[in-house]
């Protein structure tokens, strides 16, 4: 069976937004549009988005490492948010595991909103109804976009390719791999909602220098060394035969 | 599937996809645009463009509420009689009535004064066409951003390897193993920045970054090395100190590729002392460094000419010229003057442990000498040497404005050039790259006019009207040494001012110091807010009058796509199109978007039709150049030489039959030439056909190596990007730089400063890297301010442009100032406290955040998301003017009085950099009675006619707009 | 969780309307067996009735909270899985028992179904079949919220208690003041309930309270990243102007707002209702039970709303800071 989802690459994500406003503009004008925004030019502007960036700092300085975690829908195996539902409009798809929203049967109830402990849905304050990540289901599947190009807004977007984006269900697929070789980890594990999307975690690089790299014979100063005057001091020369 | 009714029939909507070039920044990316029935629907990065490969950042991505922003200007406007200035109050008027006001003006000054003609531009990305129109207008008042922006890194790294960062160069990050990077929040390359940094570190690359602030970038980095501003010179210093004391320098690049083994006279008595020892002085002088300097041979213990074949110079040591003269190398020169600077000076002095500034230097040097690249590339260099590799060392660096925009910058990025240098990193692989047209002579070619004589009624500038000064002749000033430029460029103040100093425009302008002017004409920067310093004054001086009732700066004309803070000031606004509805050319002559393997540019092409009664500001400049008569734009009969921008573009060369212009693709008649070759009549299709973009791929032998290498100078020259196939040899010693210290020591026959200058250049012309404390500091009582305040651009917002926009403006839509939790507590602040920030220059309020990832001594915030009451369309009661503020009020554009002057611009005494990030500030609560709102606030701008409708509410769906809000 | 209106009024007018429902069904199957004293058919058809008010006050007000009231119904396709639809069914199921209930005391309809010689059989029937169907609600109610494991203030057993127990001492209250005006024989059996109950939800509020009190929570920020780190700080939520998640998850006031609110729904809703029930008792004038209702109703009021604002949902880890 097959579950699409993302993977995250926390290592190499900068926050940029990109994955943001890509999602935005993909979906506004999309089968999940029209995304509201309230207030647009005024005060405390609003509005419907899929994809948030947020950004934790861990530690304390100097030893602080600052965290960009983006997050949408995990399209969870478990999904806590489809069997709450009164009328069926959530609901996970069997043949690729995508949890959707008929927007048709929505009563806007928020029901599954508060069933979500990821805060992965967002309420259409105009059309009112629940809205949420569709995992660009009008892109992956729609033939006329180039095959590459048949993924996610979010993902192409992404400048540091930090969303993989396939089958988790299969275990040779790029994001299995992923997960499986970058130590790739669901969040809030402890609800037993199974989120397909999974997280890779930081990595760090480091160098080690010996101290002998350091002298080297072929150090460029011993080049430089120019002859120092003649010393006039009795040496051993002068005793050994 | 998620079904909604309103997009039921959108598939019977008409789609169309159209290729350009994004603007959202100015890194731009190529673009797919795709529109529904007229209406941009989706924009995708184009997969097939070289500089972004598909990806697409959070502006560019936003591009359709930029396309549809209510902030939008559509029409000409003229301030109302009577009107002050800033408030905005307009009347429409046709564009016929807007050429009639600026061709009667223009052609009077023209033909009187033109120097009382003064235009400057920002973030645009057509100097070379604005730079000609100034010129043909003659007028030397020009500038772009740059001197606000990084002209410390153009000249720093120009003058010492001839090539930079910033669009000119960068790090190999394909191939090298450790990277460290400084003070770089989100660069002009946006995204290649970030593509390259992901692919960096998922292949095991080791990231070092540099930054009083972890945020962007530095969060992946594996190694956060928190500094206190403007101290970076300090540690490369130190780095240099310690690189050199372990022996960890690449010898052999140093000797063959850069001045370090070259002789320098060391004889204070003599006129040349300070000077490379020159065994012929050349027959003809052109812009490039003559071979005729002396080595010291390590075998025969003698002065040889240096790159004599064989021979292996001394890169150390003092000695005697046959002549009795006493002689260094450079490079000992440079080990006596790093001598003192040693790490632990240096953790003195930025907050960096000792062990961790020595492990620094380890790890680049010991990650240069032993993980050599060595491809199987063989090339030529200019001694005609074959070689049958390319070596590098993995070692690469990158760069901006954390450095740049301090008063010492230009000394740092010297450093920083010296060590990259040192590495042996230039132009190599996994190391520094240049970008086409770089690299260039040191220093480039191009100079300004020298007197004020260049300048004369209905004449073209005899010059250009920036340029790069080789020594004090090449200066603009007149026989006192007093400037002939407004912003006094290229005078004795910041004599290698290449880029201008757009940030005292204003406030020279106002003071009539050096003189008045009469029109002011400002493209595409908003110098009443996020780019002027002083902004509270500087907009009290755009309004400010003469006894007689006249104002200071009489006439001032605005070209923008948006209702700016700047525009409320205008008396004429020219409302410009977006990026969607232009043509737009990214040339060779200005800053292209080149690679490392190859020149590029790019054009944007139309993709929807203008907004209003939008015009191209090229479209403005080609009608005001041919209506004044401009030599460039009309015929020998002074009759129109071009129908339109397209029309310019394809068919101006840069000198009669030169074959250059300003695209570099398809040349030629039928497009099969590049580079070079006659106009081409359908040179933009077949820009349109190919993405919108033209790459040149150099032959692999020609794209590493090029300061020296044989194949790509003379390909370069034949090609029209260089005068000389010379050798563009490193300059770890400055003799340009000497030569300045020198006049103002007295000696030379030429130039010699003013005497209230003479201290002043004598000290920061110092032809080898020095550490001092950024001007503004040393003037200032640390005790009262200990802090330094600095600003960084976040990622999903450019400038102060992107608050129209619907979808950014949610990201950020106010700002905080960030604080250290001890230095917080140390005043009693808490997280969201209203806090003043205060320096001696004046005080804003703001929100205060308390964050672990900057460092304590320093206090930062969002640059330019704070907003004027009311512009860009905003609400007024918009969060960005209510709850977001603008650190440029506490910034002033000049110094305390000292001795060089009472008006010295707050800038690098040797380039005119602005020092935004040299301020020093305190803070501390705001009284429990004061409102929770920023200070200062303005009086509120009037929508300006014809901006859009301010929708309460947006469902944006492409093909069907008109529903969204009332 | 930021306390919505609609759900407030709902789940306490239909507490009310349960609550009444039981009342003065256990009233008239005790006078069918002359433990209290019998009372005309319209007594408790009009009680019925108000209580069918009651119901369909709640109804009403859930419509204020439904993006889309027009389709409601479908909201009753989902039994299987979700104790919404349950609720959307029992609801009605309730409404239309409470009906039959009032016309059949109304019309007087009675017949010896069982042979037992005795009055009442058919209200007998209908009540018994609305008092399951009230319990079923109850549950369903209490569940809608008991059952998101989550929201671990409401993840408890006690809540199904609570909502039964308030419910239906509120609802008994209710009866003593009806009772007070049209049928004073069995106003000491209401007001005795009411005050059993209201005793017994005090408890059991009171548990729940002590409970959430000590709660340990389950997720953490670093659960909800993933980093193990002892300090982890949100520096952005990603978005300054608010959103969905941010206005409807979280109350925004202070601790000590809350904490005030508590000790009034305290008051409210049990010591004084208690305390006028029992001087209705003792004074026997009508309007002390009237008061003693209406000042319990209130207090549940303050109470759902704190029911509400206390629970703390995990999405507010990601929720916590604009920047
Ligand atoms: N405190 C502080 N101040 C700074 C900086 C800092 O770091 N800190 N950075 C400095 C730097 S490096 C720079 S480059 C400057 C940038 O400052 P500016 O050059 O002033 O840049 P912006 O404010 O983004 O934009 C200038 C104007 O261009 C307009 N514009 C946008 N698109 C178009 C278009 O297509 N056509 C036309 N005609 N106009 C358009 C916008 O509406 C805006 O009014 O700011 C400087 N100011
Ligand atoms: N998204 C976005 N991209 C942009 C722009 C934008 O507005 N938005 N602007 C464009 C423009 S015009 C420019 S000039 C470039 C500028 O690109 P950057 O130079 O990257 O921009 P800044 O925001 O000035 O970043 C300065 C960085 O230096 C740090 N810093 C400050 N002082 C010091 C110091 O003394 N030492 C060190 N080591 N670090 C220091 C700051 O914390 C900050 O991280 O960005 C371009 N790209
Ligand atoms: S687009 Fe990529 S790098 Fe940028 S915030 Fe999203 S995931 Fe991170
Ligand atoms: S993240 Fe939330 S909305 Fe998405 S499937 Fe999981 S529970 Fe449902
Ligand atoms: S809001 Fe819509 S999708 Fe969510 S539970 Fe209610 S009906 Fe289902
Ligand atoms: S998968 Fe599509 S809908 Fe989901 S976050 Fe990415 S762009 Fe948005
Ligand atoms: S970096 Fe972003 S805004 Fe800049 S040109 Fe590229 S896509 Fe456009
Ligand atoms: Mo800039």
């Amino acid at each position: 069976m097959t579950q699409l989802a993302l993977v995250i690459d926390l290592n190499v994500c900068v926050g940029c937004h990109a994955c943001v406003t890509s999602c935005k503009q993909w979906n506004t004008s999309g089968e999940a549009g029209p995304l509201f925004d309230d207030n647009p030019y005024g005060k405390d502007p609003t509005g419907t988005f899929f994809n948030r960036v947020q950004t934790y700092e861990v530690g304390e300085f100097p030893c602080t490492e600052t965290l960009h975690f983006p997050k949408s829908c995990l399209h969870c195996e478990d999904a806590p948010c489809v069997p709450v539902c009164p009328t069926g409009a959530s609901y996970k798809r069997a043949e690729d595991g995508i949890v959707l929203v008929n927007y048709d049967k929505c009563i806007g109830c928020k029901y599954c909103s508060w069933a979500c402990p990821y805060g992965a849905r967002e309420f259409d304050e105009k059309q009112k109804v629940m809205k949420k990540c569709t995992l660009c289901v009008d892109r992956i599947y729609d033939q006329s976009i180039p095959e590459d190009r048949r993924k996610p807004a979010c993902v192409i977007s992404c400048p540091t390719s930090a969303r993989l984006f396939g089958d988790v269900h299969d275990p040779e697929s790029e994001v299995s791999i992923a997960i499986r070789e970058g130590g790739g980890y669901q969040l809030m594990p402890e609800w037993g909602t199974k989120p397909a999307n999974h997280y890779l975690p930081r990595r760090k690089t480091k160098i080690r220098i010996h101290e002998d790299e350091l002298v080297r014979a072929d150090n460029p100063l011993r080049k430089e060394d120019i002859r120092k005057e003649k010393s006039t001091d009795i040496t051993l020369d002068d005793w050994l035969m | 599937m998620p079904h909604t009714p309103d997009t039921a029939d959108s598939t019977a909507l008409h789609e169309e996809v159209r290729t350009t070039t994004c603007y959202m920044c100015a890194c731009r990316c190529g673009i797919k645009v795709h529109l529904k029935n007229g209406e941009v629907r989706f924009i995708e990065g184009n997969a097939d463009h070289p500089l972004n490969q598909g990806v697409l950042c959070a502006k560019g991505s936003s591009g359709i509420m930029k396309q549809y922003s209510p902030g939008r200007l559509t029409k000409p406007l003229r301030r109302k009689q009577g009107a002050d200035r800033g408030t905005g109050e307009f009347e429409e008027i046709s564009w016929e009535e807007t050429f009639a006001i600026l061709e009667e003006r223009l052609a009077k000054i023209r033909s009187t004064d033109p120097k009382k003609f003064a235009l400057f531009t920002g973030r645009d990305q057509m100097q070379a066409l604005t730079g000609l129109f100034a010129r043909q207008f003659g007028t030397p008042n020009y500038a772009a951003h740059g001197g606000f922006c990084s002209v410390n890194m153009a000249a720093g790294l120009i003058y010492t390897i001839g090539g930079s960062f910033w669009e000119f160069g960068g790090p190999d990050l394909d191939r090298a193993k450790l990277f460290v990077m400084l003070g770089t929040a989100e660069d002009h390359h946006s995204n290649p920045m970030k593509m390259a940094l992901s692919k960096f570190k998922r292949n095991g690359g080791r990231f070092i970054s540099v930054n009083p602030v972890r945020t962007g970038y530095s969060a992946i980095a594996d190694e956060w090395i928190p500094i206190k501003p403007g101290t970076d010179g300090a540690l490369l210093l130190a780095l240099v100190h310690e690189i050199i004391k372990q022996g960890l320098y690449d010898r052999d690049f140093l000797v063959k590729y850069s001045n370090a083994a070259e002789l320098v006279n060391q004889d204070p008595r003599s006129p040349e002392y300070g000077m490379f020892v020159r065994f012929e002085v050349p027959p003809e002088e052109g812009c490039f460094d003559p071979q005729n300097k002396l080595w010291w041979d390590r075998e025969m213990d003698r002065p040889v000419s240096t790159m004599t074949l064989g021979v292996d110079p001394r890169l150390l040591g003092e000695f005697t010229l046959p002549d009795g003269t006493r002689v260094k190398t450079a490079f000992e020169l440079l080990k006596d003057r790093v001598a003192e600077y040693t790490p632990e000076w240096a953790a003195g002095i930025t907050g960096i442990p000792v062990e961790t500034i020595k492990r620094l230097a380890h790890e680049m040097g010991v990650t240069a000498r032993d993980q050599k690249i060595e491809l199987p590339i063989a090339w030529t260099d200019v001694w005609e040497n074959e070689h049958q590799t390319v070596t590098g060392n993995p070692v690469a660096f990158h760069a901006m404005r954390g450095l740049a925009a301090h008063s010492n910058g230009f000394h740092t990025i010297r450093t920083l050039g010296i060590l990259m240098s040192l590495l042996g990193t230039i132009d190599r692989p996994g190391g520094f790259r240049h970008k086409a047209p770089f690299p260039r002579p040191i220093p480039p070619c191009p100079k300004t006019p020298k007197s004020p004589d260049d300048v004369q009624p209905d004449t073209p500038l005899n010059g250009m009207p920036l340029g790069w000064p080789a020594d004090p002749d090449d200066l603009f000033v007149d026989d006192e040494g007093k400037p002939v430029r407004i912003d006094k460029a290229f005078s004795w103040e910041y004599p290698l001012s290449v880029h201008g100093l757009m940030h005292n425009v204003i406030t020279n302008a106002w003071r009539g110091d050096p003189y008045k002017i009469d029109t002011l004409l400002i493209f595409m920067a908003n110098m009443a807010w996020n780019s002027t310093m002083n902004a509270e004054q500087v907009r009290k001086m755009l309004n400010d009058k003469e006894e007689d009732g006249s104002y200071k700066i009489p006439f001032i004309a605005v070209c923008d796509a948006f209702q700016s803070e700047m525009v409320a000031f205008a008396d004429l606004v020219l409302p410009d199109t977006t990026y969607l509805e232009r043509h737009d050319v990214m040339s060779m002559l200005d800053r292209p978007i080149s690679e490392f393997d190859g020149p590029v540019d790019s054009v944007r092409i139309p993709v929807v039709p203008p907004t209003g009664e939008c015009k191209p500001f090229q479209e403005v400049l080609i009608e005001l150049g041919t209506r004044l008569r401009l030599p460039a734009f009309v015929d020998k009969a002074g009759q129109r030489k071009y129908r339109d921008y397209p029309d310019f573009i394809v068919n101006f060369e840069t000198a009669p039959n030169s074959g250059m212009g300003f695209l570099a693709g398809w040349r030629g008649k039928g497009g099969e030439k590049s580079m070079k070759g006659e106009p081409n009549p359908n040179q933009w299709q077949m820009y349109e056909k190919n993405n919108c973009v033209f790459q040149y791929h150099l032959p692999k032998s020609y794209q590493y190596m090029r300061n020296w290498n044989q194949g790509y100078l003379q390909w370069a020259q034949a090609h029209g990007m260089t005068r000389h196939a010379e050798p563009i040899n490193i300059h770890i010693y400055s003799e340009v730089l000497q030569k300045f210290r020198l006049a103002a020591q007295g000696k030379g026959q030429g130039r010699q400063p003013p005497e209230h200058l003479r201290k002043r250049v004598e000290t920061y012309f110092d032809p080898l890297p020095f550490y001092f404390e950024p001007l503004e500091a040393s003037l200032t009582d640390k005790h009262k301010y200990p802090l330094s305040a600095v600003t960084q651009r976040p990622m999903a917002m450019y400038h102060s442009w992107d608050s129209q926009n619907a979808w950014l403006r949610q990201i950020h839509t106010y700002n905080h100032l960030y604080v250290n939790p001890k230095t917080a507590s140390a005043q009693g602040i808490v997280d969201d406290d209203w806090i003043w920030v205060e320096s001696q220059w004046g005080k804003v309020r703001c929100m205060a955040r308390l964050s672990e990832a900057v460092e304590p001594g320093t206090v930062w915030t969002w640059n330019a998301v704070g907003k004027a009451s009311g512009a860009w369309n905003l609400a007024p009661e918009a969060n960005e003017s209510k709850l977001g503020f603008l650190l440029n009020h506490v910034i002033s554009e000049e110094l305390p009085p000292n001795p060089a002057g009472a008006h010295v611009s707050n800038s690098d005494p040797v380039t005119g950099q602005a020092a935004w990030y040299d301020v020093r500030v305190r803070i501390y609560k705001a009284g429990a009675d004061e409102p929770h709102e920023t200070s200062p606030q303005f009086e509120t701008m009037k929508p300006a006619p014809g901006t859009g409708l301010r929708r309460p509410w947006l469902n944006y769906v492409a093909g069907k707009f008109t529903r969204g809000g009332k | 969780m930021n306390p919505a209106f609609s759900v407030i009024f709902l789940t306490t007018l239909i507490g009310v309307g349960q609550g009444l429902f039981l009342a003065l069904f256990s009233s008239q199957t005790y006078s069918i067996v002359n433990v209290l004293p019998p009372q005309p058919g319209s007594y408790y058809a009009l009680g019925g009735a108000i209580a069918l008010t009651f119901l369909v006050g709640g109804l009403v007000a859930s419509f204020f909270h439904l993006g889309h009231p027009e389709r409601a119904w479908r909201a009753a396709t989902q039994w299987r899985t979700s104790w919404l639809s349950r609720e959307v069914i029992a609801l009605p199921l309730v409404m239309g028992l409470v009906f039959v209930y009032a016309a059949v005391n109304w019309l007087g309809l009675d017949a010896d179904l069982f042979g037992w010689g005795l009055h009442g059989q058919i209200p007998l029937i209908v009540g018994t079949l609305g008092a399951a169907a009230t319990l079923g609600l109850f549950l369903c109610t209490s569940m809608i919220y008991g059952a998101i494991k989550f929201l671990q203030e409401w993840a408890s057993p006690l809540t199904v208690v609570n909502f039964f127990l308030m419910g239906s001492a509120s609802g008994f209250a209710f009866a003593a003041a009806y009772a007070a005006f049209m049928a004073p024989g069995v106003v000491e059996f209401y007001a005795g309930w009411a005050i059993t109950l209201t005793v017994a939800a005090f408890a059991s509020r009171a548990a729940s309270l002590l409970r959430n009190a000590r709660i340990k929570r389950i997720a953490s920020i670093q659960t909800a990243i993933g980093v193990r780190h002892s300090k982890v700080q949100q520096r952005s939520m990603g978005f300054m102007g608010g959103s969905y998640n941010t206005r409807d998850y979280f109350h925004g006031k202070s601790l000590a707002f809350l904490k005030s609110v508590k000790w009034i729904f305290l008051v409210l809703v049990f010591p004084v209702p208690v305390l006028l029930l029992w001087l209705g008792l003792t004074l026997g004038n009508p309007v002390v039970y009237v008061v003693a209702f209406a000042v319990q109703y209130v207090g549940l009021l303050f109470e759902r709303w704190f029911f509400f604002a206390q629970a703390n949902h995990p999405q507010n880890l990601y929720y916590q800071v604009v920047g």
